[in-house]
């Protein structure tokens, strides 16, 4: 298994060289910190800005420049602002090239569950992750492969509402990548368990590299 | 030439019961809270509130929540670990939720501000946003159809205008305000400083004077 660190880390690396991005809030926050300077990876915030920096402490905080989580963070060389229509058509148009967001459920065909549990009491919020669902031209997913209570997330057919249909093309998790493809789900990465293993933990057929 | 500039309290004086207001902001940047605070002062209720969160903490929008003056919230994402003043009145059934996906947010207010009737878009398809909504296959793919959101005030907050309401605004404070701008019958601005017609780079300007109503001035 793998910390949530060098799942980051991972992702990053996966990152093609000059992509623009867009990174989730909550964990694939994290991705930013391992992407290089000289990779020329440009960062999407939904809220108006492209060229985003790091997370700054509270301290340094300007608190007209934040990310989508509310956080602090810097402008880089080369940052652009712009207003909300725009941000969206900029997902929506097909011009991010990857987005990286966490989820509750993924399907084996690439359906994704990210947004609500389905609980009654829970208060439902979605942001924009239907909108990166259904316009970067990559959603890629970074999760746990399991729940704390061991129910696997990567499911034939997801269980919680839908945040976007056939969307998701890789699955990056703690203990192995898969990549959704329309012939089925492929593992790509194994983190110290082995294929049979992982194989009899799913009920998603796998493909072996 | 018409005086746009005003204080917080006449500004908002003509919010009527029952408007919908529509209010900038993503989080705390960039929203117009003493607009706001004037506006709980005018005593306006029945609102319909949009925008994108539902308040945060106990000041701004929270402040409007908490004062019981809405009676609908439409936002993309209430849910928030400062949002108690809208998660208590939305469990105790005093608020209703609408919530929109946050593209078709800015998206709707775009349609209202351009005069665009409606349009397809493709987010949501397939998920609980879309169910019972009218849908249409476009060059293979589905769309659902979406309706403008107008606003009867727009209540937002720029960096500079000048005096003929030409507006700037600052990094990612900018959010939702050039289109809510557009999006409502009155918009009210607060800045931080108003400047004299010709001193803002018409390069530069992000909002069109045509656009804003009334100014009022809020040294930070």
């Amino acid at each position: 298994m793998s910390s949530k660190d060098d799942l980051a880390r991972r992702v990053a690396a996966d990152i093609p060289d000059g992509s623009y991005v867009n990174l989730g809030i909550g964990q694939p926050t994290a991705i930013a910190r391992y992407l290089t300077a000289g990779s020329g990876v440009i960062l999407h915030t939904e809220n108006g800005m492209l060229g985003m920096g790091e997370v700054v402490a509270d301290e340094d905080a300007d608190w007209d420049l934040t990310n989508a989580g509310k956080q602090p963070v810097t402008e880089l060389p080369g940052a652009a602002y712009f207003h909300h229509a725009d941000s969206f058509a900029m997902m929506r148009g097909g011009h991010l090239d990857v987005c990286v967001m966490g989820a509750f459920q993924v399907s084996a065909t690439g359906d994704l569950a990210n947004w609500h549990t389905g609980a009654p009491d829970a208060i439902p919020a979605v942001g924009g992750a239907m909108d990166l669902a259904a316009g970067a031209k990559q959603v890629w997913v970074m999760m746990t492969l399991f729940t704390k209570s061991g129910e696997p997330k990567l499911v034939p057919s997801c269980t919680y509402p839908l945040t976007g249909k056939t969307c998701v093309t890789r699955v990056y998790t703690d203990v192995a990548t898969f990549q959704i493809t329309p012939d089925g789900v492929r593992v790509t990465e194994l983190h110290g368990i082995g294929f049979e293993e992982l194989a009899s933990r799913l009920d998603v057929p796998l493909m072996q590299v | 030439m018409k005086t746009l500039t005003t204080d917080a309290l006449t500004a908002v004086k003509e919010v009527r019961d029952g408007d919908t207001v529509l209010v900038g902001g993503f989080g705390m940047a960039g929203m117009p809270v003493e607009l706001i605070d004037a506006l709980i002062e005018h005593g306006a209720g029945d609102l319909t509130i949009v925008s994108n969160n539902a308040g945060n903490g106990d000041t701004g929008l929270a402040a409007l929540l908490a004062a019981g003056r809405v009676r609908k919230m439409v936002c993309s994402f209430p849910r928030q670990s400062d949002s108690w003043v809208f998660d208590g009145l939305y469990r105790a059934g005093k608020i209703e939720l609408e919530l929109v996906p946050q593209g078709n947010l800015a998206e709707r207010m775009r349609a209202a501000g351009a005069g665009i009737g409606a349009f397809f878009c493709p987010t949501g398809v397939g998920t609980p946003i879309a169910e019972g909504r009218e849908t249409r296959q476009i060059n293979g793919r589905e769309y659902v159809l979406e309706y403008p959101i107008h606003g009867d005030v727009a209540l937002i907050r720029a960096h500079h205008a000048d005096r003929l309401g030409n507006l700037v605004y600052r990094k990612t404070a900018r959010n939702f305000g050039p289109v809510m701008a557009t999006a409502a019958r009155t918009t009210i601005a607060q800045v931080s400083q108003i400047v004299e017609t010709g001193e803002l780079d018409p390069e530069a300007i992000v909002t069109p004077s045509i656009y804003v109503d009334r100014l009022v001035e809020v040294t930070p």
